[in-house]
């Protein structure tokens, strides 16, 4: 047991005495948190709109003001030609343009079909599925306000029904996409970290040689490794913490469940990515091998954990893969149990497999590293 | 300029024997294309829900049945109180629960009024307001239908049409994205790799000392890199027109033109950073966290410029990644000519002049 | 009295893939020799010692070490030996009583003891004023010293040692067979490795690797005498040559 305490001791000096990774593994993390939390949002604001008012009738331009009302859009200027609007979508000057035909108010107020022209810079095509939602929206209570103005001299007899629809965001009531990003963000720094270093270490330790005194000495395999791993795993736990501590203060992200239970599940996450982290580093020869390949399986993991895109918008093949994905556990988990407060009982499903992987991936590791070629 | 050719030499052979690292290189575009092609997506699909109805009647369980159709939403569970459905989110169960008030038919008949409650679990604020506007969307669909005995007059139709993208496909957006992901790690990252390396394990100072010029032993170990990335570009833009079927619909010559400058200005990063770096491990973790993460977030790749505060939409201004991406998706997706894009290209010229100056002048300082 | 064998090969071969690096070599190291393994670069004797130091696996023969066998015990046989690489291998970014502390306390030796050996090895070598420094910052004929002590830390029966007089001048190499022939005295058994065959004067017996196989396996001066020559240089061209 000492034995793993003098490895302990020595990575320790070694980490902080390397003056240039230090800020690396602290400062830059913990720095991109903050950035990076404000910059990913898909939310779609500050559209820029423009239109072409063929009919410049009373009618157009109050539809205009409507846009120019809402929030989400800004008016930026007119088109008199589609031309001209389309060569500034070209541009990517605009990205909607409202074309007004000629007649709308008259066919409007004779009952006739009564059509707007919207084109829209689709290459987002998530973007656009929204701006398309937030112009409807748009154009159907403009419609409301006419069909009731122009309604009041015919005569109804039968009612419309009229089904109210109340929406209700719980959790998140602004809809404040940080305090969605802020913990999946925290999760995706403290997994690239401990990966990152713990891929690298073993190695290095390979490519200068010191690896060799190492095997030759009656150490035990486990104590080595668990005496390597367990200071990435501390800095691990830090970086969490001041992440939450950012988080709270900086973002005020709401932290509704039980720090311990994040505390406990982060320990068991961190063990896994550890583990990782050093079978990879069993199966490489060299610092930029290992860091290749991790940077590789944490690219295709982030992006199938949920992170950015929902599980549930996958094809149902990639669902299934992403129950082999331990960071996609981790971010439900984080999500639920700070924005939801969930309890232990409700991430057992998520902490169990987290363990399992832990067991796997850190055996895998030992039995992998040989002392002996 | 024969040593000059075998010093190159040197260079592809340390490449193509290191098979790891190759695969990776070539394997990693081709996986997140095809992953961002395939799997990655915002749109919703087949959401589970939770429906608490308090009445129970003819018209519920049409709605119901609506909403059950929809290839949007599949109903996950029926809860009774309303006291059920924080359990059921704290499980993460479901994403959203309709709850009908009591009466429902009755109150539509006679106060020509019913009310639904559309509860959506808002920790993902995106998808929670897709969800509420697709559910809405329905029920609006519903009520027209009811209401059609009823002409309802003066209707405005809007006929949207979406161009570049008419089929609103994800991939368009993230291919681009990913070439550029893709160009900036193999040039950037690689190079400052490589030139690191040599530098920890001391053969640097053999080269400077050999009669390679100094500018000579940089463009040699650039060399291969640019080859690499530009085998990777046409490997990625292969596989987004056979596999995704997504055209480049303006020139060639002019995207493989632009590629080769982008790629140029993230070279002159990767030379920059290796200035600054004294070990592998450094460059690394440089390259990786303070070069690939930023523009990942912010160079319009994933999340739109538009949406971010001020501050970081200048900051973005200053990532070549941007620009990049912008002029890609002009030429891939708009088809556009030089006429459309001559200020992001200059932008993007005017950029990696200014970082090929950058690094050479630190690295006549480092030499000194 | 007879002398024990704690090192005893037989056909010990290794081989990576096709390629034989070590044939069939068959010998003995008795307890308390001064033991030189020469051979020129390449002809196998790292691969032969690190076979015997337990960090790799012997293709066929046998060997034991300590009286522990090279296939079977080799964790037993690393509590009693201590190696030298040819690396030096001590880290660069800790200091010397740091290097010194870790490498004793890896090897079960209490802190008291550490202690004291931190205090022996400093004194020993002169250290005092460069003992809180950086080993990297300490030129290559101390590193080499430093690195020879500390594998002689947990008082093992044999150290192994790799080429450990790489690239220093020839004072400070005689220096450090000063340090090898104290610990001799001690009792402890040397197996070194050379391609500098000056140094194999100094041994008591030495072996000459050639291609994998043991060429010669003598004393300095029988084998001077066998062969006809003044030096051990010229034993080891004739057999290069022949």
């Amino acid at each position: 047991m000492k034995i793993i305490f003098y490895i302990i001791q020595k990575e320790f000096k070694q980490i902080f005495r390397n003056k240039g990774m230090l800020p690396i593994i602290f400062v830059l993390p913990l720095l991109q948190l903050v950035i990076l939390s404000n910059a990913a949002t898909f939310e779609v604001k500050n559209i820029r709109f423009a239109y072409i008012d063929n009919d410049y009738s009373s009618s157009s331009k109050a539809l205009i003001e409507k846009f120019e009302a809402s929030t989400y859009f800004n008016v930026i200027t007119y088109f008199p030609t589609e031309i001209q609007a389309s060569s500034a979508m070209l541009k990517g000057e605009v990205d909607v343009v409202l074309n007004v035909p000629l007649h709308f108010e008259r066919d409007l107020q004779n009952n006739k079909k009564a059509n707007l022209g919207i084109t829209i810079n689709a290459i987002d095509g998530a973007a656009a599925g929204v701006e398309n939602v937030y112009i409807t929206q748009i154009i159907k209570s403009y419609n409301k306000h006419i069909q009731s103005d122009l309604m009041q001299i015919s005569d109804s007899k039968i009612q419309p029904v009229n089904m109210v629809t109340i929406p209700l965001f719980w959790y998140n009531e602004t809809l404040n996409y940080k305090t969605f990003m802020v913990p999946g963000i925290l999760v995706l720094l403290v997994t690239m970290i401990t990966l990152f270093l713990s891929a690298m270490n073993i190695v290095r330790e390979k490519e200068i040689g010191t690896i060799e005194q190492i095997n030759v000495t009656p150490i035990k395999k486990s104590q080595f490794i668990i005496g390597k791993l367990f200071p990435f795993w501390l800095i691990g736990m830090g970086l969490l913490t001041i992440g939450l501590i950012l988080a709270r203060l900086i973002f005020d992200v709401p932290m509704v469940g039980s720090l311990l239970l994040m505390y406990a599940y982060t320990s068991i996450y961190i063990a896994v990515i550890l583990g990782m982290g050093l079978f990879i580093s069993n199966f490489t020869d060299t610092q930029q091998q290992a860091m290749f390949i991790a940077w590789f399986f944490v690219v295709i993991f982030i992006l199938m954990s949920g992170l950015f895109t929902p599980i549930e918008s996958m094809p149902d093949w990639a669902q299934t893969l992403t129950e082999f994905n331990p960071i996609k556990y981790y971010v439900e988990v984080m999500r639920m149990v700070m924005l939801k407060g969930s309890v232990f009982m409700d991430i057992l499903p998520q902490f169990i497999k987290t363990l399992v992987f832990a067991i796997v991936t850190n055996g895998l590791a030992i039995w992998s590293y040989k002392k002996t070629n | 300029m024969k040593r000059f050719k075998g010093f190159v030499t040197k260079e592809f052979y340390h490449i193509f024997r290191d098979r790891r690292s190759l695969f990776i290189l070539f394997g990693m575009p081709i996986v997140q294309v095809l992953l961002f092609g395939f799997a990655i997506t915002n749109e919703i699909n087949k959401v589970d829900i939770a429906i608490l109805d308090h009445s129970k009647d003819a018209t519920t369980k049409e709605i119901i049945n609506k909403i059950s159709a929809s290839r949007y939403f599949s109903i996950n569970q029926h809860i009774d109180r309303e006291a059920n459905i924080e359990a059921v989110f704290k499980k993460g169960k479901v994403r959203a629960v309709l709850n009908f008030e009591k009466d429902f038919n009755k109150n539509l008949i006679k106060e020509h009024q019913a009310t639904i409650q559309i509860i959506t679990d808002a920790t993902d604020p995106n998808s929670a307001s897709t969800i509420s506007n697709y559910v809405n969307s329905i029920l609006q669909n519903y009520q027209q239908e009811q209401n059609k005995a009823i002409a309802i007059n003066y209707v405005i139709t809007p006929q949207p049409r979406m161009v570049y993208n008419p089929e609103l496909k994800s991939v368009y957006m993230f291919v681009p994205g990913v070439m550029t992901i893709i160009l900036m790690l193999v040039s950037a990252m690689m190079t400052s790799i490589s030139i690191t390396r040599e530098k920890e394990l001391g053969t640097m100072e053999i080269l400077l000392v050999s009669p390679l010029k100094p500018f000579q032993v940089i463009i040699g170990k650039v060399f291969p890199y640019i080859f690499l990335s530009i085998i990777n570009a046409v490997v990625i833009v292969l596989l987004s027109i056979f596999i995704f079927k997504m055209p480049v619909q303006g020139s060639l010559l002019l995207l493989g033109l632009v590629s080769v400058l982008f790629i140029i200005s993230a070279l002159a990063l990767g030379i920059l950073i290796s200035t600054i770096s004294a070990s592998q491990q450094t460059a690394m973790m440089i390259s990786l966290m303070g070069l690939m993460l930023p523009v990942i977030l912010l160079s319009g790749f994933i999340f739109p410029i538009s949406s971010m505060p001020l501050p970081l939409q200048i900051i973005s201004h200053v990532i070549p990644a941007k620009w990049f991406i912008i002029i890609l998706k002009g030429i891939m997706l708009k088809g556009v000519g030089l006429q459309f894009i001559w200020k992001e290209t200059l932008i993007l010229l005017g950029m990696t002049i200014f970082f090929i100056g950058l690094s050479v002048r630190r690295y006549k300082i480092r030499l000194e | 009295m007879k002398k024990t064998n704690v090192i005893q090969a037989v056909g010990l071969t290794k081989m990576f893939g096709d390629f034989m690096a070590v044939n069939a070599i068959t010998f003995d190291v008795k307890k308390g020799e001064i033991f030189g393994f020469l051979g020129a670069n390449g002809a196998g004797k790292t691969t032969a010692m690190k076979m015997l130091i337990g960090i790799s696996t012997p293709t066929s023969g046998s060997a034991q070490v300590a009286g522990f066998d090279v296939f079977t015990q080799a964790e037993n046989i690393k509590k009693n030996i201590g190696y030298m690489s040819q690396k030096f291998a001590l880290y660069d970014d800790l200091t010397v009583k740091e290097n010194i502390t870790f490498f004793g306390g890896i090897y079960g030796l209490s802190k008291v003891r550490i202690k004291e050996k931190t205090k022996e090895l400093i004194e020993d070598l002169g250290l005092k004023e460069v003992s809180d420094q950086l080993i990297g910052s300490l030129p290559l004929g101390w590193k080499q010293k430093i690195s020879f002590s500390v594998a002689l830390l947990h008082e093992p029966k044999i150290v192994f040692l790799d080429e450990p007089t790489g690239g220093v001048d020839p004072i400070t190499r005689r220096q450090f067979w000063e340090l090898i022939y104290r610990a001799s005295h001690q009792g402890t058994t040397i197996f070194v490795t050379t391609h500098y065959m000056d140094e194999a004067e100094y041994c008591d017996r030495v072996s000459i690797m050639v291609n994998g196989k043991i060429e010669a396996l003598d004393t300095p001066k029988k084998l001077k005498k066998q062969f006809n020559v003044d030096s051990m240089n010229d034993v080891f061209l004739k057999l290069a040559r022949g």
